[in-house]
Order: structure tokens, then C-alpha cells, then sequence
């Protein structure tokens, strides 16, 4: 298993190297570069000014060293100020990220309890009336963007029973009940779209274990269909799922982006479009990179869930 | 040695036109499939001819009429500032055809760029290709989308770049898997071994032999695209008013209206569900056909 995780830490330094160089570049392309930016904020328009504003950050230097003190001062936490509410970029995201997460361990709870159950119960009745409507939700799920859903969710309820969701921000731990009025709702709605793939794949998955030699040989020892579905069956089928839900990762997050902007969720998300609209780019790159990590992370915390779960991964 | 050459070889070759054979394939053994097919080539159709069939301009205001619920003169009702909504879903839906199609063909061409690069030369091409591939694969694509955009600003050639290259970075790996099968094949090596040169080998033998997996990976990353353009015109970051786009109706100063005209919120979002769900069944049968290894790609 040590092995294992060295090899899986070793494979991921490459990546982080790109990723690193794809968020810098983030920062580097911004039209009309930063000094442009800063000097129309500050009234400062001289040439000798602008060249020590340069020096001053950092941006005379060749590109190779401003790379590496960029990526210093990231890995020492500083990602700089919000140019808009001059606070540090790293304060916000500590602020919004459990927000986020929230969110996104909601959809992944709807997710898995809407698909594995679905999917199973499609594989075991395969090609029955049941399976073609359980196929069909998820092709459909499929094709219905996420804002699309959101917006019938505002609109309708509102219009046929003057209810709709609350979009009204609490804290958890100020009020637990409030917090999940708000939050179910787009949890729901971000967990159903997820649950298309998920539910395909427990299909494929079961159907697949339900023809090994060792569920004929349960069966022919007599146990019951309910114990060699839940103990024999799903405990095989289920562990390619665990790599399918990293695999989502980056959709959940990309969804979630849409739901915090229409039930006006303060997480990361929000955070990335209202700094896109405010020009504040420090916060865009500063979201951009914790993304990307928090993606990678995600990805290794599955890869070795995966090792710890199928003693084969890890030999290989 | 002049008998020789008068000696004429009979081509193998089916008599009918190979696309006319899939078409008559698809209908015959997936009907489901050519359901999709047949209403999305209907859609494609709307937007091709959008500027015929609208009954109105997609900006001519009529403030008299504004939020009419659907009627005989008004199909899909009107909104705010009583522009006819019909007409704005088909201008919309001709942009998402636009867009669909031209970024699916770039994201083709890149990923086809990519794969045959990657799969073909293999070693540390091979390598730092796939690192960045990975790289530019954690990020979620809405998320890169977003952060581009910050950066080129909204507009209908920026989207259909960023849209093209995101997607074609992603599908990549698919060329890349067809092309690494395809090279170990026996006529690659004879090929080659009589003297073919890459680029000969490349264009003649690699690339036709990959082409049931691109056409399979074009037809998915249409629907994959239009999906994509309306979540960002959704956010107000696609191509800017007062272009009608599917994802902007929903989106902005018309949501207020909503709860007084709830139709706002139907014809753009359905039209959206049904062209990326044709699209997508229709894909689903094309793959099945072409290349049944490709199942369970999405």
C-alpha cells in the first residue's frame, strides 16, 4: 500500500507542474496588464511611475523568476488582495469554501442515493418496463442543462402555489434547519443531473457482477435474492463507482458555479463570477488554482480509496 | 509485359454511396436513434432558415404587447418589452447551431491534432502531451470557461475557440486510444516497411481508419457544446444582447418577468432539452454502429 501511494503522489507532480503554469497564465494574460490596472485605480500615469510599480511587483523581473515567486507565495498561502474589497483572497476562500463543499457533499448524498438504488433495480429487472423508464430518466437527465431546472424550480412553484425556494443564506451552525431549507433544494437539483452517469454505470457494473461465477455459486448455495444483491453483488459492482464520483468531480463544481448564482449560495462559485464581473483578478486566478487543487486532491483521495478497496489496484 | 497492364482489377465496392448504407443502417436496426436524428436535423433546419420563419424581428419591441400570453398571433407569447418570443427562440437556436457546429469542428480538428501527435509518436511526445492533457482536464470545464472569458471577453468567436479547444483537449484521449489500435495494425507496418513516409502513413492509412471514432466524437460534442454555450450565455458571459440566446432568455432582466409570464421560462430551456437529447440518442446510435468499443463514452 506504500507503494501505492508514492506511485500515486509521484504521478501527480507533473500535473500540478501544468496546473500551476495554467493559473499563472490566468494572471498573465489579462488584458491591459495588471500596472494598467492598478495605475487607473491610483491615478499614477508617468512612465518613471509605471516603471517602479513594475519593479515594485515584480514584473521586470524575467518571467521565469516572477513564475517562481508567484508560486512561493501561492504555496505559502498568498494569492494576493481582492482589488475590489482589498481584502486577502485567501480570507475569502477560507470563508466560502466549507459553503461550497456543503453543497457539493449534499448533491453527491442525492446523487448516489437516487442512481445506486435505480441502477440496480435496472440491471436486476433488465429490459422490463421499468428499466426502459429508468434508462430514459437518465438520457433525459442528461440533455436538461442544470440553470434550465433551476429557473422552472423558481418560476413554477411561485406561480401555481406562491411557494418558493428560500434564497436566503444562513450558517450552519447558526441555524442547521434554515441552512438546509436553502441549500436542499439546489443540492436536489445538482444531485438528479449528476445521477445520470452514476445510475448507467451501476447498470453496466451489475450486470456485469450478476454473471461471475461467484454470484451462481451463492445463489446455488441458497441465499436469498435481497443478502446476494446488497453483500455479494453491490459490494463488487460499486467499487468502479468510487472512481466514476472523481471522475464527476469538476462536474459537480462547474454545476455548482450555476446553482450558487441562481439560489444565491455564497460559495466558491459566486465568488468566481462576481470577481469575472468586478475585473478582480486576483480573486478569478485565486478561485482558478483552489479548483484545480481541490480537483486534484479529490482524484487522489479516490485513486487510493480505490488501492485500499480492490487489493488488485495496488499490485499493478 | 503489355499484357500485364491491360489486365484490369475489379473494384471491391459496395454500389451504393457508403453514407446513404449508414442512413439506411441507422433507420433499420435504431429506430430510437433516428428518431433523434430526424428531429435534429428538423431543428438544424429552423435555424438555417430562422430568418424566414420568424414571424417577427428578434429585437422589434412592442411595448403595447408586451407580456402577452401565448396566443394565435403571439405562439410562444411575448416578453418584457414585448419582443415576439418565437422568433427570438428561432434567431437563438440558429446561434446555438452556429455555435455548435463550428466549435464540435474545431474540437474535432484539435483533439484528431492532439491524439494522432500523441498516439502516433508515442515517447516523451507521447508524454508531455497527455501531462497537459490531465492538467487541463482537472479543471472543470465551466470553470475554465469562465476564467478565459474573463480574460478574451464574451463575443461569438471567443465562445466558439474556448469552446472548441476545451472540448477538443478533452477528446484527445479518444483519438489518441483509436490511433495507438490502429498503429499496431499489420497494414501500418507493411506500410511502412515498403517506404511510406509519416506523413503518407499518417494521412492514408492512420486517419481513414480512425474516422468511425471521429465522426462518433464530432456528433457527441455537438450536443456537449450547445450545453455549454447556453450555460455561459446563461451567466451573461456568452455572446452578448441583444443577440437572442437560448441560455439569455433565461438569464438577466427577463427573470423578474417570469413569475408574471411564466412561458418565458418554457420555449428555450425545452428547444435546449430536446436538441442536445436528440443529438446525444442520436450520437448514442451512430457509436453504436460505427464503433461499439466506444459504449459508455460520454
Amino acid at each position: 500500500m506504500q507503494d501505492y501511494i508514492i506511485r500515486r503522489l509521484s504521478a501527480l507532480i507533473p500535473t500540478m507542474f501544468f496546473v500551476s503554469i495554467m493559473v499563472f497564465c490566468s494572471i498573465r494574460l489579462i488584458p491591459g496588464d495588471v500596472v494598467d490596472l492598478m495605475m487607473s485605480q491610483n491615478d499614477i500615469s508617468t512612465g518613471q511611475d509605471r516603471a517602479a510599480v513594475e519593479a515594485a511587483l515584480g514584473l521586470d523581473q524575467p518571467i521565469l523568476i516572477q513564475y517562481f515567486r508567484w508560486l512561493g507565495d501561492a504555496c505559502r498561502g498568498d494569492l494576493g488582495r481582492s482589488l475590489w474589497r482589498n481584502t486577502e483572497v485567501t480570507e475569502q476562500l477560507a470563508a466560502r469554501l466549507p459553503i461550497s463543499f456543503e453543497l457539493g457533499l449534499l448533491a453527491l448524498l442525492v446523487a448516489l442515493s437516487v442512481a445506486i438504488p435505480i441502477g440496480v433495480y435496472s440491471a436486476m429487472r433488465q429490459d422490463t418496463l421499468g428499466d426502459y423508464v429508468a434508462r430514459s430518466f437518465s438520457l433525459v437527465m442528461l440533455a436538461v442543462p442544470g440553470f434550465w431546472m433551476g429557473t422552472l424550480v423558481m418560476v413554477f412553484p411561485a406561480v401555481w402555489w406562491r411557494w418558493a425556494p428560500n434564497i436566503e443564506y444562513t450558517p450552519f451552525f447558526e441555524s442547521p434547519i434554515k441552512n438546509l431549507e436553502h441549500m436542499l433544494v439546489p443540492a436536489i437539483l445538482l444531485g438528479l443531473s449528476l445521477s445520470a452517469v452514476t445510475m448507467r454505470m451501476t447498470r453496466t457494473m451489475m450486470l456485469e457482477v450478476m454473471r461471475q461465477d461467484y454470484i451462481r455459486t451463492a445463489r446455488a448455495k441458497g441465499l436469498g435474492e435481497v443478502r446476494l444483491v446488497v453483500q455479494h453483488a453491490l459490494r463488487n459492482g460499486l467499487i468502479p463507482i468510487v472512481t466514476l464520483v472523481g471522475l464527476q468531480a469538476p462536474m459537480l463544481i462547474g454545476g455548482a458555479v450555476i446553482m450558487e448564482q441562481i439560489f444565491v449560495i455564497p460559495g466558491v462559485g459566486l465568488m468566481l463570477l462576481e470577481g469575472v464581473f468586478q475585473r478582480d483578478y486576483p480573486v478569478v486566478s485565486g478561485v482558478f488554482l483552489v479548483v484545480g487543487i481541490s480537483v486534484l486532491l479529490i482524484n487522489l483521495i479516490v485513486d487510493l480509496s480505490y488501492g485500499w478497496l480492490d487489493p488488485r489496484v495496488r499490485h499493478t | 509485359m503489355s499484357t500485364a497492364s491491360s489486365v484490369t482489377i475489379p473494384k471491391l465496392q459496395s454500389t451504393r454511396n457508403p453514407l446513404v448504407d449508414l442512413i439506411v443502417r441507422i433507420f433499420r436496426d435504431k429506430p430510437l436513434g433516428a428518431a433523434g436524428g430526424t428531429i435534429f436535423v428538423a431543428f438544424l433546419l429552423c435555424g438555417i432558415f430562422a430568418n424566414v420563419l420568424a414571424p417577427y424581428g428578434a429585437n422589434d419591441t412592442n411595448v403595447l404587447n408586451r407580456l402577452a400570453a401565448p396566443s394565435l398571433e403571439y405562439p410562444m407569447g411575448t416578453d418584457y418589452v414585448g419582443r415576439d418570443v418565437l422568433s427570438r427562440v428561432l434567431i437563438g437556436g440558429q446561434l446555438s447551431m452556429i455555435v455548435g457546429f463550428a466549435a464540435a469542428a474545431l474540437a474535432t480538428v484539435v483533439s484528431v491534432i492532439l491524439g494522432v501527435l500523441s498516439g502516433y509518436f508515442k515517447g516523451w511526445v507521447d508524454l508531455v502531451i497527455q501531462r497537459m492533457v490531465d492538467a487541463w482536464m482537472t479543471f472543470p470545464g465551466l470553470v475554465l470557461l469562465i476564467v478565459v472569458i474573463s480574460v478574451t471577453g464574451p463575443g461569438l468567436p471567443q465562445i466558439v475557440v474556448i469552446l472548441g479547444l476545451q472540448y477538443g483537449i478533452a477528446g484527445s484521449r479518444i483519438v489518441r486510444g483509436a490511433v495507438i489500435s490502429v498503429r499496431e495494425h499489420m497494414y501500418v507496418h507493411a506500410a511502412r516497411s515498403i517506404g511510406a513516409g509519416t506523413a503518407h502513413t499518417l494521412i492514408r492509412h492512420v486517419l481513414p481508419n480512425i474516422m468511425p471514432v471521429v465522426i462518433v466524437l464530432f456528433t457527441t460534442r455537438v450536443g456537449a457544446v450547445i450545453l455549454a454555450e447556453a450555460g455561459l450565455s446563461f451567466l451573461g458571459l456568452g455572446v452578448p444582447p441583444p443577440q437572442p440566446t437560448w441560455g439569455g432568455m433565461l438569464a438577466g432582466s427577463g427573470r423578474a418577468y417570469m413569475y408574471v409570464g411564466p412561458w418565458l421560462a418554457l420555449a428555450p430551456g425545452l428547444c435546449l432539452t430536446v436538441v442536445v437529447f436528440s443529438v446525444n440518442i442520436f450520437g448514442d446510435a451512430l457509436r453504436d454502429l460505427l464503433d461499439p468499443r466506444m459504449r459508455g463514452l460520454r
